[in-house]
């Protein structure tokens, strides 16, 4: 077990050692920070200044070396926009990224385990074929488009009245077809500070409002694509031969279905879940941008803008240690259902 | 399917809008508002850029200020003489407070100029002054080095900063009146200003709250705002939804693909102004031996519509442009209109016996000024018209820059305001012949030089009398125009937006500086 974790820990320093290389290697098309940094009327003599400075000017050895020298010691440098250290910078929007990709993967667990089992057993139900359908849909739709109409569904709200309104019937369906609006559209609004850094938006109602949004919009990225990861493992384990057994034992339906056949059908999509979380934080450059979620995402996004150079390496190597970090959980997550796998590798 | 998504969407809405909680009414006036990006620093003198001077009218107070007509509003000054050629001498209010409680006194206003004769981004701009003196209390002489016609123009820059507070060290040792642009400073993080707010709370990139300073000395000023909380939204998409869903009060800039929807809507109210940012193009004589030839670059200015750009791709969201000078300004010339003939382009095309056309590069940014990828296009398209090949690439901001300075591309796309407000701005930056030791002609990707033109503009910022001096600026946009020096395409246009209450229209200008002190917000 502990060498197992060295071993990850060794992992996941080179991981960050090969993201600070290529990441440093491709700030020169990045473009000069100097320019977001100075007005447009500033001279070439003052540019040069600050550009010498900052030690832009040096090759690029010497500033890696100078960079990899102050990262050891956990400095990993100033952020040009932020005008703090980028670790502090990233601390602060840490929690609204972390707190964003927990309430997706909430969601994403609440429903895509209820929702696979249901079309697995029942495949031929008319509401199987509806999820399926609209998996589909949700998984063509990109996330940006999603926010979007959420936010003018739920935010600013729609009025329609396609069906004649000075009939009864007719004006409630427009009613129930329009919405008022008013779920807030930006933001966190006032999360609640529980310590250090960390403000909650999960501590107050009106801080899960604003969570909503951002969250749904979030998991409809991987929600269709986790229904169908585990309706087709429930389908292919429902048909293996220890569930005849069991069936043919008269066991109830309901502890075969989620006591011995659900156990099995989430090994693979533990695995799967693992790199995706991951992902979601990839994803979150997008919905943080369209919901101005103030997390690393956004904060990212500013930083190419802004050509930020450290403040994008920094993010670079610490979203790198963030998927070494939840591939190493999922592997211990994975020990704990399937005893048989032995974590150091050595035969059972 | 879509019915049923709706229905189930509507549900889950009604679910949800019962969940939020209830806004508590408050006894004070609070404005939430919205801009693309929030100020990079709280030192005012850190960046010469729209936010730091946006942020300076709301927690400082300038000399004087422009008002609408761009005429001269006194603010800590209350008048001004001509001592002399190269003396001015300004009377200053004797009856104002600095957030920190310090009093406001002539010292103040020396220690700022110097200041600003110190930082990076302002020093240019500041180097006609050679000294300024406090007389006594209430009264400063500024020199000049030699006669300077638009000292007030720079007063418009000059906010007094509370000297008291920011001298000294600070916890780190520091001094708290260095200006640091990588770093921590004391004065990107404190501010003692004499403005109407004060900052109560700054979250970089999530939010800053302003609160009504309580002493603030303009008790003439209609403003009844009590707290404005800022937030970024920089995404555009975003920032018109969250207006529209009434979670912000005011926003800007408005986009221009959302123009139409923020109009018609009934709780809110658009307004538009013709800008003073005029977007052009500069054809490279260096790279390109055709664009020496006049009738060349006469063509290529006759064969780009300006009025359609403006009209059909900027959606009337765009002023056509003929000169550098908008409306207001000295140099501005009012017979120059845009000359799109496409027969006399093709004509002129011929004579210079470029019949077949030729081929050339261009470059445009893609995400700094609005359309300016799109208005790229447009162009190229254009000059296929007259045989010119165009070969065009688009970069984000963060690259072009570079790219611009290096001259990489034959025809190069550039958007510029004049810090001065003034006429003689634009060709020191972009028309005059370039000089690396004098900075002059800095942005000129055309290579153009006409040193006649230089001399003219160099006796006009010489010239006191105005009206004199505005001749002479005029003269200079109409040789820039007869001999097409650059293609000017548009002024872009501003556009902001707010809740029917917040009665935005009185403080806004063309310099994009809302007055946000003297903004009133009335009962709903």
């Amino acid at each position: 077990m502990i060498a197992f974790l060295i071993k990850r820990l060794y992992h996941a320093l080179l991981v960050m050692f090969v993201i600070s290389i290529i990441a440093f290697a491709i700030q020169d098309n990045l473009g000069d920070p100097i320019q977001q940094m100075v007005g447009q009327s500033v001279p070439e003599s003052e540019r040069e200044a600050l550009r010498e400075e900052l030690g832009l000017n040096d090759p690029f050895l010497v500033q890696y070396l100078r960079f990899a020298g102050n990262a050891v010691q956990f400095d990993f440098g100033y952020s040009y926009t932020f005008n703090q250290p980028t670790t502090e910078v990233i601390m602060r929007h840490l929690p609204a990224t972390l707190e964003l990709v927990a309430a997706s993967t909430f969601l994403i667990i609440a429903l895509s385990v209820p929702i696979g089992v249901y079309s697995a057993i029942r495949p031929r139900a008319w509401l199987s074929r509806f999820f399926m359908g609209v998996s589909i849909v949700g998984i063509s739709i990109p996330v940006f488009l999603t926010a979007i109409v959420l936010i003018q569904i739920f935010a600013i709200g729609v009025s329609v009245a396609p069906f004649p309104a000075d009939t009864g019937w007719g004006a409630w369906l427009n009613e129930a077809l329009s919405t008022d609006g008013g779920m807030p559209a930006y933001g966190r609004g006032d999360p609640v500070n529980v310590f250090g850094t960390w403000d909650s938006n999960f501590a107050s109602l009106e801080g899960l409002t604003y969570l909503v949004l951002p969250a749904v919009s979030l998991a409809s990225i991987m929600l269709p694509l986790f229904i169908r990861l585990i309706r087709a493992e429930m389908l292919e384990v429902l048909q293996s031969e220890y569930v005849k057994f069991a069936r043919a034992k008269g066991i109830s339906l309901r502890r075969i279905y989620f006591i011995h056949a659900l156990k099995n059908t989430m090994l693979p999509v533990i695995t799967v879940g693992g790199v995706q979380i991951g992902t979601l934080v990839a994803y979150t450059i997008l919905t943080e941008t369209v919901f101005q979620w103030p997390g690393m995402g956004l904060m990212f996004l500013n930083a190419i803008q802004r050509s930020d150079v450290p403040l994008i390496v920094t993010y670079l190597m610490i979203v790198g240690l963030i998927f070494v970090i939840t591939n190493t959980l999922v592997d211990l997550i994975y020990g704990l259902v399937n005893p048989t796998v032995k974590l150091t590798g050595k035969p059972a | 399917m879509t019915l049923k998504k709706t229905l189930l969407a509507s549900v889950i809405g009604a679910a949800m809008t019962t969940a939020v909680l209830p806004s508590v009414a408050s006894a004070e006036t609070s404005l939430r508002m919205a801009y693309d990006a929030d100020p990079v620093s709280l030192d005012i003198h850190e960046q010469l850029s729209g936010g730091i001077i946006q942020l300076s009218h709301m927690t400082f107070d300038p000399l004087v200020r422009w008002n609408k007509d761009l005429s001269f509003e006194p603010r800590l000054a209350t008048g001004w003489e001509q001592v002399d050629d190269t003396t001015m001498r300004m009377t200053l209010r004797d009856d104002v407070e600095f957030h920190s409680g310090n009093t406001f006194s002539a010292e103040d206003v020396v220690w700022t100029i110097e200041r600003l004769k110190r930082s990076p981004d302002f020093k240019a701009i500041f180097e006609p002054i050679e000294s300024v003196t406090a007389i006594d209390d209430t009264t400063v002489e500024i020199t000049t080095t030699k006669p300077y016609p638009l000292l007030l123009n720079l007063a418009t820059y000059v906010f007094p900063m509370d000297s008291a507070f920011y001298s000294g060290t600070d916890a780190d040792g520091d001094p708290k009146d260095e200006i640091v642009k990588n770093g921590n400073s004391f004065a990107s993080t404190h501010v003692s200003g004499t403005g109407p707010y004060v900052v109560t709370e700054r979250q970089q990139g999530v939010r800053i709250t302003f609160d009504r300073f309580d002493d603030y000395w303009d008790e003439e000023s209609p403003g009844n705002v009590d707290e404005i909380v800022m937030t970024p939204i920089s995404e555009n998409a975003t920032r018109v939804a969250a207006l529209l869903s009434g979670d912000v009060d005011f926003i800007a800039p408005v986009p221009p693909n959302d123009l139409d929807r923020v109009r018609e809507d009934e709780d809110v109210q658009l307004v538009t102004m013709s800008g003073t940012r005029i977007i052009l193009f500069h054809m490279n004589q260096e790279r390109v031996e055709a664009f020496q030839d006049p009738k060349v670059r006469q063509a290529f200015a006759y064969a780009i519509n300006q009025e359609g750009i403006a009209d059909r791709l900027m959606k009337g969201f765009a002023t056509p442009a003929a000169q550098f000078s908008p409306e207001g300004y000295a140099g501005h010339v009012e017979s120059l209109e845009p000359r799109y003939d496409l027969e006399k382009a093709k004509q002129l095309m011929v004579d210079a016996g470029y019949e077949d056309g030729f081929e050339i590069t261009m470059m445009a940014p893609n995400n700094r000024y609005v359309n300016d990828a799109k208005i790229a296009q447009a162009v190229a398209a254009m000059l296929a018209r007259i045989n010119v090949t165009v070969d065009l690439k688009t970069l984000p901001k963060a690259q072009y820059w570079g790219e611009f300075d290096e001259r990489v591309a034959d025809m190069m796309m550039i958007g510029w305001h004049a810090d001065t407000e003034d006429s003689a701005n634009f060709h020191e930056y972009l028309t005059a012949c370039p000089d690396a030791d004098t900075g002059a002609g800095q942005y000129n990707a055309s290579n153009y030089c006409n040193p006649e033109l230089d001399k003219l503009v160099a006796e006009a910022n010489l010239e006191i009398d105005l009206e004199k001096r505005a001749e002479m600026l005029q003269q200079v946009e109409q040789t820039l125009y007869d001999d097409a020096a650059f293609v000017p395409l548009h002024w872009q246009d501003l556009a902001w937006a707010s809740a029917s209450n917040v009665n935005i229209e009185p403080v806004l200008n063309v310099m994009n500086f809302p007055y946000l002190g003297d903004l009133v917000i009335t009962d709903e």
